[in-house]
């Protein structure tokens, strides 16, 4: 064994006393800081990987309390989370599951889970597979009433896959308000999904007309079912646009929550 | 060494500023610098990339083959702002949301790249690790400069804390929108680079062309 380290330390002797223009060196020196520099790279994105999960599911519930008009800048985000009432949804049935734990349930491994989630053949969304469960959550009033429900959403945009959250008023159809909690869109252009202006565009619409068709729409210009279901498009970014009309409709249409959102109408929950 | 290491640390901040004598890294200057907090992190995150980058190219700096001599620094680089950039995920949440693209734009910052290839290639590991800070504080000098002006004026506050009381917020200040636009950072670097200019004539660039006088005919 010492003679093979032996040999081995020689090897990179070698190439180190080779003058830094020869063709090995060239490669000996590519191949030697790739590897430092990606052995680095990735030591840091393990050892770093506990502490930015536990941010980002912070910043999930910040978002939740947020699209549910419950932040306030400074509380205590896991005290005022308590609000909540989480419950796993079977999409299919549009019925609360107690197969799982709400609090611990994840969505986003649930829908690579062939067992959980089911390919989409029309996929309007860009999202490849769908999981049959998603975790919704509820607010009630004083009386036990439910007052809002907060409806996960995604899909894809320009750059990359949007995820989201939508609050419903307690008749399942009027919009309480819209956030996206994790994208790469262009930052000013589709990254303006973030701007405090446009999500209050969303506040008071309403996602079915009269007739029960789904009328919601994001676009540049309001659709016939009129204002009241309009959410005027972001200026510069047709396609991140049309991708949050595409995974709205899709969300609220027959594959997504209208199995839940007649049930909720209806008072069965 | 022509240089003391004192000198080296402070000739950026004024004498020799990559932002307003070289003029580089500007892109990013005009950015981040719309509150003082971000342009803070910024800036520190700039002097880590570019004292270490230097260093660590230094350190090797007689092994690397001049063909390839580009990519290795920016390998070394790329790493370094990874690295910058998961630390600021895991620990200062907000502030890597706020700056998102731009800590990874650091790999384009033309100080870093230029203090590599100027700097670390020719001289010893601690000479340029001192250099590469020096350059990088030159650097937060000046994003805490526009920082200050456009934060203080563009939102009436300092790091986050009010102290002109905005209209909105029933206050008498009414902000001045241009600043928080990344343009009004361009306004406002000239304007340093003039007062800097003033103050110190030698860096003043010498005329390229001369101005002829017209004689009558």
């Amino acid at each position: 064994m010492p003679d093979q380290v032996q040999e081995k330390k020689g090897l990179i002797r070698k190439f180190l006393d080779m003058p830094a223009d020869s063709v090995p060196k060239t490669i000996f020196m590519a191949v030697a800081v790739c590897l430092v520099a990606s052995m680095c790279v990735s030591a840091a994105a393990v050892a770093l990987r506990p502490v930015q999960e536990v941010n980002k599911l912070k910043d999930k519930q910040v978002n939740i309390l947020q699209v549910a008009g419950m932040y306030e800048p400074g509380v205590d985000v896991v005290e005022a989370f308590q609000v909540f009432e989480p419950h796993v949804l079977e999409l299919s049935s549009g019925t609360f599951s107690d197969q799982f734990d709400a609090t611990t349930f994840d969505d986003r491994a649930a829908a690579s889970d062939p067992e959980l989630s089911r390919a989409l053949e029309d996929d309007p969304a860009s999202i490849g597979r769908q999981s049959k469960f998603v975790t919704v959550y509820l607010l009630r009033d004083d009386a036990g009433e439910i007052e809002r429900v907060i409806l996960p959403l995604h899909g894809y945009g320009l750059w990359s896959t949007l995820y989201g959250f939508i609050a419903l008023e307690a008749n399942g159809n009027d919009i309480f308000g819209l956030q996206f909690y994790e994208h790469a869109e262009t930052p000013g252009l589709g990254g303006e999904v973030d701007n405090p202006r446009w999500k209050a565009l969303w506040s008071g619409k309403r996602l079915k007309d009269d007739d029960g068709n789904l009328a919601i729409t994001v676009a540049k210009t309001a659709p016939d079912a009129g204002p009241d279901y309009h959410i005027d498009a972001l200026a510069g970014a047709t396609l991140t646009t049309v991708g949050i009309d595409n995974l709205v409709k899709f969300w609220m249409g027959e594959a997504g929550y209208e199995p839940f959102l007649q049930n909720l109408e209806a008072g069965v929950l | 060494m022509s240089q003391t290491r004192k000198e080296m640390l402070t000739d950026p901040l004024v004498d020799n500023n990559p932002i307003t004598l070289q003029v580089l890294g500007i892109c990013s200057a005009l950015a981040v610098t719309s509150s003082l907090q971000v342009s803070f992190v910024m800036a520190l995150a700039v002097i880590f990339v570019t004292g270490f980058s230097s260093m660590f190219i230094s350190i090797i700096r007689n092994h690397i083959p001049s063909s390839i001599r580009i990519i290795v620094q920016m390998v070394i680089i790329a790493s370094l702002v990874i690295l910058v950039d998961q630390v600021l995920k895991a620990y200062l949440f907000e502030i890597s949301k706020t700056l998102s693209v731009f800590v990874g734009l650091i790999i384009t910052n033309c100080i870093v790249m230029g203090r590599a290839e100027a700097f670390a290639m020719k001289n010893p590991p601690v000479a340029s690790f001192i250099d590469g800070v020096g350059n990088g504080l030159g650097y937060g000098l000046i994003l805490m400069l526009v920082g200050f002006i456009r934060e203080l004026f563009g939102s009436g506050s300092l790091f986050g804390v009010t102290i002109l009381e905005t209209v909105n917020n029933g206050g008498w200040y009414v902000p001045n929108g241009l600043l928080l636009l990344p343009p009004s950072a361009f306004f406002i670097i000239g304007l340093i680079i003039w007062a800097f200019r003033t103050w110190k004539p030698a860096q003043v660039e010498e005329r390229e062309y001369k101005i002829q006088t017209v004689e009558a005919h």
